[in-house]
């Protein structure tokens, strides 16, 4: 596959990970903080929100399987990680971690495990997504071209 | 059967002919043989069989009768019958070849005996004439004496007459022959002995074989076994009911009732309950119909319960065509009913469940898209709220600040860069004749230019959108405002040109009106002369904001200003968008004396046309430009937004948000050279400061786009300074030459490296700025490093990909934050070091946001740090300076960073001291209105 091929394949993954909901423009802000100098930035932020999630992830599993459910602890888990995906774009998340604090709200536990799932989900999801975004990346760069510019109209 | 009947004959014979003269069969067949009864043969078969299919009739008559009536019956009948006579052609044919052989053979024996006889005939015939003679032959002769005795009974009587008259010769002679004869007569007689048995054997065979019926008897019966067996364990009632829906037939019926319960009875008579009834109609309409059908009926009955069969009912036809009845199969599926009617419910539930997903998917995607708009409306309103309630109540106050307008026209485009989602060039104008500096609203003008500006981009696919700014005279002012009825962009596009190719005149009318562009003109040139005007004048200055956008159809023009109107709803949902921003833009317009126009073409663009009076102030000029200078000194990132007459913002390329100093000048060079906006960019040239930026080496990175111009122009302009437009084209060719000299080639790129070489290498202060901006970036890294040192920022924040997302775009705006992360550490940090604005998340571990802000705001009114060393106590972290007291003279901004703008937090924001916040997740526009806001 030549390099254009690539980018073409490249922009259309992107442009698809958006029609779909997967990101929002803030991911676009992201990539437009990565420049010369900080070549990885998309990478390193979002490996951060990979981290950060999986740890949230796990506190949230844990919380939710206590006899008497936290509630205040889960949102507050549940806010970190809204905040995290909301930052990196990662819109599905974000959207569910939305509904899963509305079941906090109520103290709902089967409705916050349902919404565990939901997020887990998504989170696998968006995951593999960027994971393949960052993998064609990286063929790109290999073939020596350059990461196309994402434009994406309102 | 048919040994029986021959042995019968031959016991007939038996008794006239000697026992041990003839073996039973031969003889037997002789005497058929000589009956001649071939032709009856096949009779007798058919006789036989029907005397012995009497023991199985009664079978065959049943299945006549259950067939008898209908046309399939009596065409399996008809069937049966042609397998059955295929069956018997066969067998009969076989026995005849068997008998034909079998007459071959004894016609050959007949022959011989024939020939024998012959012989014997003469013997005879001679005894005959002889007295008889004692005979040693007595036996033999005897023999003969029999043969033709039987025989002549039989058949052959002339034979004896023949042999009577045969002669014969002597005794010897005749013994020989006898003897002879007797020896082929025992020859004869075994041959026919061995025939004998072989058709012994022959019958015997046929008789073992079984006879068609019995085999097709057999098959019935297996069949009827089979038929019983299967009927008998499947859960089918198989019946016949006639013509009346009376039951003639039942097989499998109800356990409890007997046959006669049921034959001769219709199904109404039989059983009571729902379901009865309707199973005797659908009958009856099958049978009226004449189509075969299947229903399932669900029966109530006492005998049976509820019970649900699967009813299938076909019509029986007579031969004639007549319907005489029905076959009627009924299956029980109660089961399989309950089982389905329990499927249905499940799926309905399922259905049921997934419409209220879907419901709820819409709900959730509603209210997002809602919380979308609200945040939106929450960021807009932020940025418009004053002038919007000012606005409607009538009461805004206007602020009289100053401003220069070339300042504002970059900042307005930059910030639009910044966001800029499109491959659009973004550019602006400033005709020189533009004071430097005025007095205006600067705040409302801003926010008119940048509404104005990110409608044109949204409403522009491809090319360009900018503004142009320059003066108009009163009177013009007065005239375009006349003109706001609809009008071609290139109409209007050519007026302006019009207006722009006579500066002369413009100038002319700013002298004799005086108004004070040309003042201002004339101090940017560092003319000491107009010091001498003191007063304070007006200058009209017309700002248009065009695009190469899709346009606003005439009809739609009217409505435009309108509040909540867009052009259509399909635009509304294609470009989103309030329809708010025009309708406040006009207002704020005509509430500074101004007038807000349009004049646009379908599908080739618009251009927003605003015109507003300005103060300029020559004496405050005065003495602000020699601050100016002064500040110049310090930092040299404001020299070219003094004079600065183009900016364009091309679209951003990989890894750069905005557009490089380089792009950038290399467009502005190209401009130059083909002499787009000739005389207006030259002049402005011509007014350039004269004070030598590369000398005085203290030119920003930027600057030094400015540095390319300058020196061509001043250069190729140095001799024609003040001439007519003619002569400004022959500057373009020589500036063109002045290119080819250098022997640099066509590449402008090139050129500016080279002059950025040359800078650097005269200013190592310079080369010091490149250190520290390194980056294209620099932009608002001069800008907004305007003054002495550079603001000191603190982000509290504990989201670790908050901090890298939100230093990362600082970085790219020019600015090194500090970064804590909990409200404990932002009060120490605000305590050790003093920021120019802190940024403060609200959700926090260990303290919060506004819980930190609280303490700073009581701190910075008490001057004491008593509260947050209490609040700190309280967490184990009070460690704090207390020297560091003493009112503070200033308040520092606190910006809140939340997650949503219109939660109660927003008031909680505001009441526990915080100035303002940004919604997160930040993006650049954010912080650059941020930090516009606080830092300028």
């Amino acid at each position: 596959m030549d390099v254009g091929q690539m980018q073409r394949q490249w922009l259309d993954y992107t442009r698809s990970l958006f029609i779909e909901g997967f990101l929002d423009n803030q991911f676009l802000q992201l990539q437009q903080l990565q420049d010369e100098n900080n070549p990885e930035f998309v990478v390193e932020v979002v490996s951060l929100f990979f981290e950060d999630s999986e740890r949230i992830l796990k506190d949230l599993t844990f919380a939710l399987d206590q006899q008497g459910v936290d509630f205040k602890k889960v949102d507050a888990h549940v806010h970190q990680l809204k905040g995290s995906s909301s930052s990196v774009g990662a819109q599905r998340v974000k959207n569910a971690c939305i509904a899963f604090r509305n079941f906090c709200e109520e103290q709902n536990v089967e409705a916050c495990l349902r919404c565990l799932q939901q997020v887990k989900q998504e989170y696998c999801l968006v995951k593999n997504k960027l994971e393949t975004l960052f993998r064609l990346e990286q063929q790109i760069v290999a073939a020596g071209g350059s990461i196309p510019m994402m434009e994406l109209s309102f | 059967m048919v040994c029986e009947k021959e042995s019968e004959c031959i016991e007939d014979m038996e008794v006239e002919i000697l026992p041990s003269m003839w073996p039973e069969d031969i003889g037997s067949e002789v005497g058929k043989q000589f009956n001649i009864e071939k032709p009856g043969r096949d009779q007798d078969m058919l006789e036989d069989v029907t005397i012995i299919e009497e023991p199985t009739i009664a079978d065959f008559k049943r299945l006549m009768e259950l067939t008898n009536f209908t046309e399939k019956g009596s065409s399996q009948l008809a069937y049966l019958m042609k397998h059955w006579e295929y069956k018997q052609a066969n067998a009969s044919r076989l026995l005849r070849e068997e008998l034909d052989s079998l007459s071959k053979q004894r016609q050959d024996v007949e022959l011989r005996k024939m020939e024998i006889l012959e012989e014997h005939r003469f013997e005879e015939e001679r005894y005959g004439g002889d007295k008889r003679p004692v005979s040693i032959l007595e036996d033999v002769y005897d023999i003969w004496q029999d043969v033709p005795r039987r025989k002549n009974k039989v058949v052959v009587q002339n034979k004896r007459i023949e042999i009577d008259a045969a002669e014969y010769d002597t005794v010897k002679y005749w013994k020989q022959r006898a003897l002879h004869s007797e020896k082929l007569l025992e020859a004869s007689i075994q041959r026919e002995q061995i025939l004998q048995e072989k058709l012994q054997e022959r019958i015997k065979n046929i008789e073992r074989q079984s006879s068609p019926v019995e085999e097709l008897s057999q098959i019935l019966k297996r069949a009827d076994n089979f038929l019983h067996f299967i009927l008998q364990n499947a859960p089918v009632v198989i019946g016949h009911q006639d013509k009346e829906l009376r039951y003639r037939f039942i097989y499998n019926h109800f356990p409890s009732l007997q046959e006669e319960d049921i034959i001769g009875k219709t199904d109404i008579e039989i059983f009571t309950g729902s379901g009865v009834k309707e199973s005797q109609e659908f009958k009856r309409e099958v049978l009226e119909k004449g189509l075969p059908a299947k229903r399932e009926i669900t029966f109530e009955t006492e005998l049976f319960g509820s019970k649900t069969f699967l009813i299938y009912v076909e019509p029986v036809f007579s031969k004639a065509g007549e319907t005489i009845g029905i076959n009627y199969m009924g299956m029980d599926v109660t089961d399989q009913v309950r089982k389905r009617e329990r499927m249905a419910k499940i799926r309905e539930e399922i259905a049921v469940q997934k419409a209220k997903e879907t419901e709820l998917n819409k709900t959730i995607h509603i209210t997002e898209e809602t919380m979308r708009a609200k945040q939106m409306l929450a960021t807009m309103s932020h940025e418009i709220r004053s002038p919007l309630s000012g606005v409607e109540s009538g009461v805004m106050k206007l602020e009289a600040t100053k401003f220069r307008p070339r300042e504002v026209l970059k900042h307005v485009l930059q910030t639009a860069a910044a966001s800029l989602q499109k491959i659009l060039t973004l550019e602006g104008h400033v005709s020189d004749d533009v004071p430097i500096e005025v007095v205006g609203d600067v705040l409302r003008i801003r926010q008119i230019l940048t509404n104005l500006i990110s409608n044109a981009i949204k409403f522009t696919h491809e090319g360009k959108v900018g503004i142009n700014l320059y003066v108009v005279s009163g009177t013009q002012a007065n005239e375009d405002r006349c003109l706001s009825t609809p009008q071609s962009s290139s109409d209007r596009n050519l007026l302006d040109a019009q207006r722009h190719d006579h500066p002369p005149s413009q100038n002319h009318a700013f002298h004799g009106e005086c108004i004070s562009p040309v003042k201002s003109e004339c101090s940017a040139n560092g003319d000491t002369e107009e010091h001498h005007h003191s007063t304070e004048t007006t200058v009209w200055i017309r700002c248009d904001v065009y695009d190469t956008g899709i346009g606003i159809p005439e009809t739609a023009i009217p409505t435009l200003f309108k509040r909540y109107m867009q052009v259509g709803a399909d635009h509304t949902r294609k470009y989103g968008g309030t329809g708010l921003g025009l309708a406040i833009c006009k207002q704020l317009v005509e509430l500074m004396g101004g007038d807000l126009t349009v004049s646009s073409k379908e599908h080739h663009g618009s251009t927003f046309t605003f015109i507003l009076p300005y103060k300029v102030s020559i004496i405050e000029e005065n003495s602000d430009d020699t601050d100016e200078l002064s500040d110049m000194e310090n930092d040299e990132g404001t020299c070219d937004d003094t004079t600065e007459s183009f900016f364009q913002f091309q679209p951003r390329t990989l890894g750069s948000l905005f557009s490089s100093n380089g792009s950038s000048r290399t467009q502005k060079l190209l401009t130059h050279k083909i002499g787009y906006t000739s005389s207006n960019t030259s002049e402005c040239s011509f007014s350039f400061p004269s004070h030598d930026i590369i000398s005085k080496g203290t030119c920003s990175v930027q600057d030094s786009s400015l540095v390319v111009d300058t020196p061509e122009i001043s250069e190729s302009s140095a001799s024609s300074s003040g001439q007519s437009r003619e002569t400004n084209i022959e500057n373009v060719v020589s500036r063109d030459k002045y290119c080819q000299d250098k022997g640099i080639a066509d590449s402008s790129k090139h050129m500016v490296a080279a002059l950025e070489m040359d800078i650097a290498t005269k200013s190592s202060e310079l080369q010091q700025k490149f250190k520290v901006q390194g980056n294209v970036t620099s932009i608002f890294a001069s800008e907004l490093t305007k003054s002495t040192s550079k603001p000191k920022i603190l982000l509290v924040e504990d989201s670790k990909i908050n901090i890298m997302v939100t230093q990362s775009m600082m970085k790219q705006l020019g600015h090194s934050i500090d970064v804590v992360n909990n409200g404990a550490e932002a009060v120490r940090a605000v305590q050790q070091c003093s920021y120019d604005l802190v940024l403060m998340d609200v959700c926090m571990p260990i303290m919060n946001g506004l819980q930190a802000t609280k303490l700073i705001r009581s701190f910075e009114e008490s001057g004491k740090w008593d509260a947050a060393r209490k609040a700190l106590m309280e967490l184990n972290l009070a460690d704090l300076d207390y020297e560091c007291s003493g009112p503070s003279k200033k308040r520092i901004p606190i910006v809140a960073m939340t997650a949503n703008a219109l939660s109660e937090s927003a008031e909680e924001c505001f009441a526990n001291g915080m100035d303002s916040f940004v919604s997160k997740p930040v993006t650049f526009q954010k912080l650059k209105e941020c930090l516009e806001q606080y830092l300028s």
